[in-house]
């Protein structure tokens, strides 16, 4: 469980979801442990545009062939932009879960909220416990 | 604490993810979901389904307990022949389905579904107390249960077993020798292609399951888990117990109208006559999804405003790369071409109504 690509400069939250931040936009995706939790991503269901989602709200759905789990808004603020090439390529979020894999983007953002997130090395540490 | 079969620790070994199904601590995918189905539709795929059960009933009434407890007639039954059926309570309710295996006149051998043991075994034992000389074992303990699916499947089994394995026809088992081990197999399956179920003592579990993977190899022959396994039997439209059949349901109302000899006396045949007579009220039917949107199971199923059923499975397919599904729905929407449309999160999705199987399985081409 320890061969997991985890990213410095990006927070995670305990539900496996991994938010970057870029002035006042967050864009948001699910990390690599997640994708190989899921395993096959076969649907997202993405947020509509201008919805707003409160700091580990429920913001979308995410669907593997046997599953369907929700993914939840690491930082609060406002859907501004969704990844719609999920749509005829859900498996994206298996193959570059921190890349073209991302899922919705945020704005009105308080990035503060960060202060409830986990850095790479604490989000490494939680996922190890996760594995025993 | 889950029970474990006894290829646990090689599933592990493997990198299996591993899930609890029905109290068993049972591999859901090794690598790739997708691909171990693709594997059993074009090469070869290997099933630790050790966890299912199987029940023995022997002695001079064992075939007159068979009959009242099994749904389909087996009196034309010939030795080294196995069925299909389902076990109904008087109500018609679906208390499993469950393959019957004859060994001869006095012996038998019921293959049930692992979450249902329990409850299969206190019917079985409770209908035999008529019958004084007839036996009741469950030798689940004891057994592996090893599936070898796939168009490769016969020619990889055949490099370890001592008989000539084409003349075992679809339906049909054996008693053979695989690597020197003592096995049932009869060539039948839950995947909609040719291939094997072996049944054996689970001393000789990690033997056969290493042996069959490295004979099978070069084939494409991979271990598969039970996410693999319910894709497949879904494009066939074959039914999951708990899912698309239990007690609520009859067989009727299922696909199991044909598994069900009405001209004979079984438990439940009454109601199952009278529900006939009467008309159903609903009926499983097979569903794409026109719409994007995997349909689960629970998820109400909607013809104009009112809810007319519900799902019972939803699952991507992998073989025809479209979203299916199979539910109840009222008796009057059952025709193929009907749009209906199923809720998924609180919105209304469409949906059409399809021909079981989705996949027609090889041996029936």
């Amino acid at each position: 469980m320890s061969d997991h690509n985890i990213p410095d400069g990006i927070f995670y939250n305990k539900e496996h979801e991994w938010v970057k931040i870029d002035g006042d936009v967050a864009t948001v995706g699910v990390s690599d442990y997640a994708q190989d939790l899921l395993t096959d991503v076969v649907f997202v269901e993405l947020p509509q545009m201008g919805k707003v989602v409160k700091q580990f709200g429920p913001a979308c759905v995410v669907e593997s062939v046997k599953s369907v789990s929700d993914v939840y808004a690491p930082i609060g603020g406002t859907v501004s932009e969704v990844n719609t090439a999920l749509e005829s390529a859900p498996e994206q979020v298996n193959n570059d879960p921190y890349g073209s894999g991302w899922m919705f983007k945020l704005t009105g953002i308080n990035s503060s909220e960060t202060a409830n997130l986990m850095n790479a090395q604490q989000y490494k540490e939680f996922i190890a416990k996760q594995a025993h | 604490m889950l029970k474990k079969t006894s290829l646990n620790q090689a599933h592990r070994d493997l990198g299996a993810r591993m899930v609890d199904f029905g109290g068993w601590d049972m591999p859901v995918v090794y690598t790739n979901q997708i691909e171990e189905h693709h594997a059993v539709r074009q090469k070869a795929g290997l099933f630790d389904v050790s966890h299912m059960g199987e029940i023995m009933i022997s002695g001079a009434d064992a075939f007159a307990l068979v009959q009242k407890l099994v749904s389909k007639d087996i009196t034309d039954m010939a030795a080294g022949k196995m069925i299909l059926g389902v076990m109904c309570t008087e109500q018609g309710g679906i208390i499993d389905d469950l393959t019957v295996y004859k060994y001869a006149d006095d012996k038998y051998m019921l293959v049930v579904n692992a979450g249902t043991l329990p409850a299969d075994l206190e019917h079985i034992i409770q209908q035999s107390l008529a019958y004084k000389t007839t036996v009741v074992e469950d030798i689940s303990d004891r057994t592996s249960k090893l599936d070898i699916q796939g168009p490769k499947a016969q020619e990889i089994l055949q490099r370890l077993s001592d008989i000539y394995l084409a003349k075992v026809k679809r339906y049909w088992f054996r008693e053979v020798t695989v690597d020197g081990v003592a096995i049932t197999i009869s060539r039948s399956g839950y995947t909609g292609e040719d291939g094997f179920e072996l049944y054996f003592d689970n001393a000789y579990a990690v033997q056969i399951w290493n042996k069959l993977l490295e004979v099978g190899k070069d084939d494409g022959l991979i271990p598969c888990g039970l996410g693999a396994r319910d894709t497949l039997r879904t494009e066939c439209g074959m039914m999951l117990y708990g899912h698309d059949i239990d007690l609520d349901h009859s067989p009727l109302e299922a696909v199991y109208g044909w598994a069900c000899s009405l001209d004979k006396n079984f438990i439940g045949k009454e109601a199952l006559l009278q529900q006939q007579h009467q008309g159903l009220k609903r009926k499983i039917v097979g569903f794409e999804m026109l719409d994007r949107g995997i349909a689960r199971q629970h998820y109400p199923i909607f013809f104009g405003s009112e809810q007319v059923g519900e799902v019972t499975s939803g699952t991507p397919s992998p073989t025809l790369g479209k979203n299916i599904g199979m539910g109840y729905v009222r008796s009057d929407l059952i025709e193929p071409g009907t749009e209906l449309e199923i809720e998924i999160r609180g919105k209304r999705t469409m949906a059409k109504v399809v021909a079981l199987p989705f996949y027609i399985p090889a041996y029936k081409r």
